[in-house]
């Protein structure tokens, strides 16, 4: 056998080389996962160092997709902007939506009527679920189940649906607005929720059937991938990512924003902080957001549906912040007001960031195959991570 | 070696998730597979679908738009230029409404933004063209008023 000269086949500054790691004089290596492969979700690059199958070190390149959309919000005024935060985490678009709404109500003392209320935190809980929907059916295909990529977008098909008839778009909502929202609920909003949560229950046992239950996926996923508690603190993460690893963090119900206040639900936690517990995370979160949907479509007060409309927002000179919990996990707007129609500097805080930056943590020294399963149950959009 | 509990237990969890796949077979009502362009005659949409901005007309080629620009300073992204000229009576009135659906981001801001329902959002959706100069759309069918 031919043995590798490292010297002369590095071309590699030196601080950089790759050592021999076995006898047989083998090497470690480069690969680079993406910005064109499917379980990347988009176009992220990760650049992995391989000791044959064992990963040694995740390294992620951003950048791909990067529109400055935080820059181009101070070219825009607040209502404008609004519509931009649609495109950073496109799966939680309302949600964002509400943030960037609720951090210009902060600084105008804008009220939001009771009808208000109560839509946007029935949407906002459709968007969750719709989200995770998503999120299980391509779970599955990248572990190599096709058949879950389609169970999920049918359940997903119909809260899209609903949105659709809603505000008018399935993706790009735009739908929130300060003091409220766009326009009133269509008289089939309730009655269509009432009829999905009674198919959601239904589908979500057909899942658990489907996958939960399933031995390979368990195997699969069980003590793969774990983040300890106190590394998901440091690393910033949040949303299903750090509760599956015990950390007890989520907005809605420890500084309750809208009228989260008054629902009861439960914010279920992981404990050891694998890949099988983000996935049970998540399908419990669904679980919970159905139990809000059902308490919020019992009590759906009458109008009126937002407070006195204006075309346009001067916000009074400072710095205003709101955040939110979308469905991957904390969403801050921080923006600066220099008494003018249009911001002086918004800043977003976005949740995939910080939760892909724990990806090393959870691979190195896992096989590559888990690489993937990791990269699913974090759930990252990458459009939210470059912005 | 592999208990015969855990196989039983792995067999069983695996047969009840075929279970759900062949109870789609015995139920074709449940399949909600819809096939698009065989399908686009019969296609419905919601009354507030936001597609391509359009201009209504009345039969007699007559818009409610006063070439306020309204509409032009709600777009976020410049994609309406309202072009005014004067009619005999040297009154400013719409030349040319010109759209640009290839930056367009259908925000629906431009229609909440007119105050005589000149403008709305319509129903078409299939949206590619060859060349960019091919979406630049003028709304108004006729200048003046």
């Amino acid at each position: 056998m031919i043995k590798a000269d490292s010297k002369l086949l590095s071309t590699l500054p030196p601080g950089f080389a790759l050592h021999d790691t076995g006898e047989d004089g083998s090497q470690e290596y480069f690969l680079n996962m993406g910005p064109q492969h499917p379980s990347t979700h988009g176009v992220l690059k990760l650049v992995v160092k391989l000791d044959g199958e064992k990963v040694v070190e995740v390294v992620p390149h951003l950048g791909f997709i990067h529109r400055a959309i935080e820059k181009m919000g101070e070219n825009e005024s607040f209502v404008q902007y609004i519509h931009l935060t649609d495109r950073m985490d496109y799966l939680s678009s309302h949600i964002n939506n509400l943030c960037v709404c609720m951090a210009i109500e902060k600084a105008m003392g804008i009220g939001v009527p009771e009808r208000g209320e109560y839509i946007r935190v029935m949407v906002s809980e459709l968007q969750r679920i719709q989200s995770h929907l998503l999120w299980w059916g391509s779970f599955g295909m990248d572990l190599g189940a096709v058949s879950t990529f389609l169970y999920g977008f049918k359940e997903r098909e119909k809260i899209t649906a609903l949105f659709e008839e809603l505000c008018g778009a399935r993706l790009t909502m735009n739908f929130f607005r300060p003091g409220g929202s766009n326009s009133d609920v269509p008289e089939t909003f309730l009655p269509r929720v009432k009829e999905i949560i009674q198919d959601l229950k239904f589908a979500l046992d057909e899942f658990d059937a489907l996958l939960t239950k399933n031995p390979i996926i368990i195997e699969r996923t069980r003590g793969v991938g774990i983040l300890p508690k106190e590394r998901a603190i440091s690393y910033g993460c949040s949303g299903p990512v750090a509760r599956a690893s015990g950390v007890d963090l989520d907005v809605r119900k420890h500084s309750p924003y809208s009228v989260y206040d008054r629902f009861e639900f439960d914010v279920p936690l992981g404990k050891n902080g694998d890949c099988y517990d983000r996935y049970w995370v998540r399908m419990e979160e669904m679980r919970q957001s159905i139990r809000i949907l059902e308490q919020a479509s019992a009590h759906f007060p009458p109008d009126p549906y937002r407070s006195k409309e204006k075309p346009n927002y001067k916000v009074p000179a400072g710095s205003y912040f709101a955040s939110v919990e979308t469905a991957r996990g904390l969403f801050c707007t921080y923006m600066v007001s220099e008494n003018a129609m249009k911001p002086y500097r918004i800043k977003s805080r976005s949740p995939n960031f910080s939760n892909l930056s724990a990806i090393n943590e959870m691979s190195a020294g896992g096989k590559i195959a888990d690489l993937v399963t990791i990269l699913s149950t974090l759930d990252i959009i990458v459009p939210d991570i470059d912005r | 070696m592999i208990s015969l509990n855990r196989f039983a237990g792995s067999v069983s969890a695996l047969l009840k998730g075929l279970g759900v796949t062949l109870n789609y077979i015995v139920h074709p009502k449940r399949v909600v597979t819809r096939e698009y362009p065989e399908n686009r005659e019969t296609l419905t949409f919601p009354e507030r679908f936001r597609g391509q901005v359009v201009m209504p007309h009345d039969e007699n080629n007559d818009h409610n738009c006063t070439a306020c620009t309204l509409c032009e300073k709600a777009c976020p992204n410049g994609s309406i230029s309202i072009l005014t000229t004067k009619n005999i009576a040297s009154k400013r009135v719409l030349g040319q409404f010109v759209y640009r659906l290839s930056s367009c981001t259908l925000c629906n801001l431009c229609i909440e933004a007119c105050p005589f329902d000149a403008i709305r959002m319509g129903h078409g959706f299939e949206m590619a063209g060859y060349t960019r100069e091919e979406l630049d759309l003028i709304l108004n069918k006729k200048e003046g008023r």
